[in-house]
């Protein structure tokens, strides 16, 4: 049963991951390719605890963490950029 | 008979260590400096002469550091008569300049400058005749060139003073970059860099086919140091320094360097053919062109200079002719001419002190006015002539005895012909110098009225010509230094040999009789001759020099300029390319042996990840003219790398990586801020063709290079680390141990670079901020207020809500680094970007305030934790960086383990911190000369501003 959940969840957040791409690479605007690389740095960190549980390791668990914790980071930063300009004020 | 002492190591560094001390004492004031100065020059002449009765019965006394076994290279240093009487000249006449240049030098030059080059000088000079070693001596004769420069082109004010002290570095060290050659190729043939052991294989030597090559490229090196033609002409000109200088270096010191090292190496090279024409030939030059020119100068100096060069020209000769007598009559005749050399500098400079001329023409008459001044120079001027009774005869005549007793190529008259005209003009030189400037009638039109200096300023000179005179009527009392140094020359038994003044009525006795009586007629003649020297067109050194110079510089500069011309895209295009050549020449010619491995199934999720990566990377490439569009899709590129290498089990590189791509990020975007947002098209498209088909080869290249070796097995290191990870370096996680043990001198390194990035990038933007950029900066409006709100309430609450939990993630990562993922890398990183969320969210002017330690001090102190933590090992008698650990129980806490590499790796975690905080410190400051305004309170947003503003806007 796991299994099966598994794989349904990797194939969504594949999907979505070439989703979010497509919205970075197209645009239109900024706010929207800030908006889907924050997104997949979402869908990134699902796929690796999904990864951790399928090998049955919480190795990963750090790694995926450590991504929320920075992807959080850099999003605030390209948002100020787009707002302010001066990301230090 | 070989004697160990240790002292001569002393004698050796005394003036190098003395060199400290006059720069400072000059603040006690003049007599302090200079009394500072004579005394590590007392002390080491003072040991020199107690080993003076050991040397002269004989003994070598020797001492010896390791310095680099593995070059061949020991500090290895040796004493014996030849070295004996060097070193005492060195330091004897170093005493009497100290003594002259303290009256000499007026209020305005900085003496302690002039004393702390002099003993630098007086050191590397020791340290030639001392050393026992090739190698050692190629240092110091490289500081000799080094430290003349300083003191040659001691008056800075001068161009002649900075054109001569060029010049004397350019000839001279081109000269000893030839005698590296010269003495390697001689340390090969031997297969020793001792000088002991080169000077007892002769034999060897010169029957090497490698003979002719290292003998030419060591007399290049002698000649140039000794201003023998065609390398002359930089004497003269470093006449520019100031007297005391000319006196030391152009007497006793420098230009006998060359000298010097022939006569070192007279038993390993002298005695050929080639070294018979070769040496004598330019030494007979020498000495003849020398005397000629220096019979027409009219600068007392020049005067002075030229008859150095002739000098040297003759020792040369003397050294050329290979007999061991001719041997002996260099090193008397080195000494003499050191004692009178050195009293005419200085009474040239004593006359140009007090007249405030050296101009010939100018003077006259001096006897009467400067009586003292008058006896010292002319009893010198009579020595330099060789007249009996004085010192300078009796060297002359044994040139001349052994000129007359030699062939040149078959010919038995060519060299005492020369040898007697060169005689002939120097006594008419040296005449000129006694009869133009002291006899004549008193003039009335001195540019200053001259008389006798003080006391302190002619006792030096007046010592030499008491040399002088005892050395020349009681020949007897030099024998023993003579006999000493002549027998270390030739390396062997000396034949019997007096030094006396009468020898019978000889060929050079007439030689010397027509010398005389020539050179008295020709300066009688001197008038319409000098008129016809004048009249003559000669070539100018200096200019060919300059015109030399100018072509060398002209040539380096063109290559630079096409090979350097400051386009990094054109070094990264010849640099990527050429590598892909090598690449590939080497691919091809390399039989590869078979895959070995399977290829693996591809997951579709990889699938997705490459694919991910493959998009976002050719999309940077065509969309990177919109730079910020770019930076977006780098963050795809940097995010999938980073759960790649988490996917591929390296969970350290994934949690660097993504540290490192967010901090880049906002470096980037902080820079971004103030530059343009578009990228313009400069290149043409064929340029951007051919560096597109660069760079897909290079890739390409890649690629496959990778593609190849994933499919094969190959040894590998990594075997040895995870073997030895735990059992070294006491920690489970393999990359850090090697971060912090097998790599360990790697990474400190590597933090010093880093560190010194963020100084530096503090340094530009500080240099930036204050320089004319800084203007119009000022006047820009960058401003770009799309939210009104500065700092967002809901941001300040979770970044401050989130930074104990990040530190604490920070704190983790870092403590548990030695054993599993993490470490001070990224630990650094992970607090960096805490802080820099603080810097967003509140703003600079609100965390500046808080920020109690100075992010400079930071990158300091953890580069030096991390080096002490290296030196530490050294107190267990370890290597640099060696790493121990032991394990703790201190209840109630668990038993937990200590490892110095965690030491060490707070030093690399300081300094990672540091440095990426500056940086980011350092970019973010431009904004507040932008002429932003800083808020003081965090969440400063008012809603009661905002009407004033759009009030102002309407």
């Amino acid at each position: 049963m796991i299994t099966a959940a598994l794989i349904f969840a990797f194939a969504c957040f594949g999907i979505g991951a070439l989703f979010c791409l497509w919205r970075i690479i197209l645009g239109p605007d900024s706010a929207d390719r800030v908006l889907a690389l924050d997104t997949m740095v979402i869908n990134m960190i699902g796929t690796l605890v999904l990864y951790g549980i399928w090998q049955g390791t919480a190795v990963y668990f750090e790694a995926s963490m450590l991504i929320a914790m920075v992807g959080f980071v850099s999003t605030v930063a390209y948002c100020r950029f787009i707002l302010r300009g001066d990301i230090i004020e | 008979m070989t004697v160990v002492d240790n002292t001569l190591i002393i004698i050796a560094l005394l003036p190098f260590i003395g060199a400290l001390v006059p720069g400072i004492m000059i603040r006690a004031g003049r007599n302090a400096s200079a009394f500072f100065t004579a005394v590590p020059t007392a002390l080491a002449l003072t040991m020199l002469l107690l080993h003076a009765p050991a040397v002269l019965s004989g003994e070598v006394i020797t001492a010896e550091i390791e310095w680099l076994p593995q070059l061949g290279l020991t500090a290895a240093f040796f004493l014996d008569g030849l070295g004996l009487m060097f070193a005492a000249m060195i330091l004897g006449v170093g005493l009497l300049i100290t003594l002259y240049a303290r009256f000499y030098l007026s209020g305005d030059d900085p003496m302690g400058q002039f004393y702390t080059y002099l003993l630098l000088f007086q050191g590397a000079m020791l340290g030639i005749v001392l050393s026992d070693n090739i190698l050692l001596l190629l240092i110091f004769w490289e500081l000799t060139s080094l430290s003349s420069f300083l003191l040659i082109g001691y008056w800075k004010h001068l161009p002649e003073g900075r054109q001569g002290a060029r010049m004397a570095l350019a000839v001279t060290g081109a000269g000893g970059l030839a005698m590296i050659g010269g003495m390697l190729i001689l340390g090969n043939i031997v297969g020793s860099y001792n000088l002991s052991d080169i000077l007892a294989s002769g034999e060897a030597i010169r029957a090497s086919e490698w003979y002719l090559p290292a003998l030419i490229l060591i007399l290049l090196g002698a000649f140039t140091k000794s201003a023998q033609f065609p390398f002359h002409f930089w004497l003269p000109h470093a006449m520019a320094a100031p007297t005391p200088v000319s006196a030391y270096l152009h007497s006793a010191t420098m230009v006998k360097a060359g000298v010097f090292l022939m006569a070192r190496m007279w038993p390993a090279l002298a005695g050929t053919d080639a070294w018979f024409y070769i040496v004598t030939g330019v030494g007979l030059i020498t000495m003849i062109l020398g005397a000629l020119i220096a019979l027409f100068k009219d600068d007392l100096k020049a005067l002075l200079a030229y008859s150095t060069v002739s000098h040297l020209g003759l020792l040369t000769m003397l050294l050329g002719f290979g007999t061991p007598i001719a041997a002996v009559a260099a090193v008397f005749h080195i000494l003499n001419h050191l004692t009178f050399k050195a009293a005419l500098f200085m009474t040239a400079g004593i006359i140009d002190h007090e007249a405030h001329t050296r101009d010939i023409k100018r003077l006259g008459g001096l006897r009467k006015l400067m009586p003292v001044t008058f006896i010292i120079g002319t009893f010198a001027a009579l020595s330099m002539a060789g007249i009996p009774l004085f010192n300078g005869f009796l060297s002359k005549e044994m040139m001349l005895e052994e000129a007359a007793h030699t062939d040149w190529a078959g010919n038995p008259y060519a060299v005492p012909i020369l040898a007697t005209i060169g005689a002939l003009l120097s006594v008419a030189y040296s005449f000129r110098f006694i009869v133009h400037v002291f006899f004549g009638p008193v003039r009335d039109n001195y540019p200053s009225k001259p008389h006798d200096p003080p006391f302190g300023m002619w006792a030096a000179p007046a010592l030499l010509v008491l040399a002088v005179v005892l050395i020349g009527l009681m020949p007897h009392l030099a024998e023993p230094v003579v006999r000493a140094a002549a027998g270390a020359v030739t390396g062997g038994v000396l034949p019997e040999f007096h030094l006396k003044i009468w020898h019978g009525v000889t060929p050079a006795l007439y030689m010397s009789g027509v010398a005389v009586l020539g050179g008295a007629i020709l300066l009688t003649l001197h008038a319409p001759l000098d008129r016809l020297w004048l009249r003559t067109p000669r070539p100018e050194a200096k200019v060919i020099f300059d015109r030399l110079m100018a072509a060398a510089v002209g040539l380096s500069r063109r290559i630079t300029e096409i090979t350097h011309d400051g386009s990094m895209s054109r070094y990264l295009a010849i640099f990527v390319a050429a590598t892909t050549v090598m690449g590939y020449v080497a691919w091809s010619g390399s039989g590869l042996p078979l895959p070995s491995r399977e290829l693996l199934p591809i997951p579709p999720l990889v699938f997705v990840g490459w694919i991910c990566i493959l998009l976002a990377t050719v999309s940077v490439a065509l969309m990177h003219r919109q730079r910020f569009r770019a930076l977006v899709v780098i963050g795809v590129i940097g995010l999938t790398i980073s759960v790649g290498f988490v996917y591929l089990s390296a969970p350290d590189l994934a949690l660097t990586q993504i540290s490192v791509e967010t901090v880049t990020i906002m470096l980037l975007l902080l820079a971004l801020h103030f530059l343009p947002k578009t990228t313009p098209i400069e290149s043409s498209v064929p340029r951007r063709i051919r560096d597109g088909v660069i760079a897909l080869a290079a890739g390409g290249g890649v690629a496959a290079l990778s593609y190849t070796f994933l499919l094969r097995d190959m040894p590998s290191i990594s075997e040895y680390h995870l073997a030895n990870s735990y059992k070294g370096g006491g920690g489970t996680n393999v990359v850090n141990v090697i971060l912090v043990d097998f790599r360990g001198y790697d990474t400190y390194g590597e933090i010093i670079v880093l560190g010194i990035a963020g100084l530096i990038i503090f340094a530009l933007m500080e240099a930036l901020l204050n320089g004319p950029a800084a203007r119009k900066l000022r006047n820009a409006d960058y401003s770009q207020d799309r939210s009104r709100d500065r700092h967002p309430l809901m941001m300040v609450i979770a970044t401050r809500v989130m930074m104990p939990v990040a530190i604490m993630v920070g704190v983790y990562i870092f403590l548990r680094g030695h054993n599993q993922p993490g470490g001070g890398f990224v630990a650094g990183l992970v607090i960096s970007i805490a802080l820099l969320m603080q810097y967003m969210a509140s703003g600079f002017a609100w965390t500046l305030r808080r920020q109690q330690i100075e992010y400079h001090s930071m990158i300091g102190s953890g580069v030096v934790i991390a080096g002490l933590t290296g030196a530490g090992a050294w107190l267990g008698g370890k290597p640099f960086l060696t790493s121990g650990f032991d394990y703790f129980h201190i209840p109630p806490i668990e038993e937990f383990e200590l490892a110095t590499a965690m030491l060490f790796d707070l030093g690399v975690f300081l300094a990672v911190l540091g440095a990426v905080m500056l940086m980011l410190y350092s970019l973010s400051r431009i904004a507040r000369y932008a002429g932003e305004t800083v808020n003081i309170e965090p969440m400063d947003y008012d809603p009661s501003k905002q009407v004033v503003m759009d009030e102002k806007e309407k």
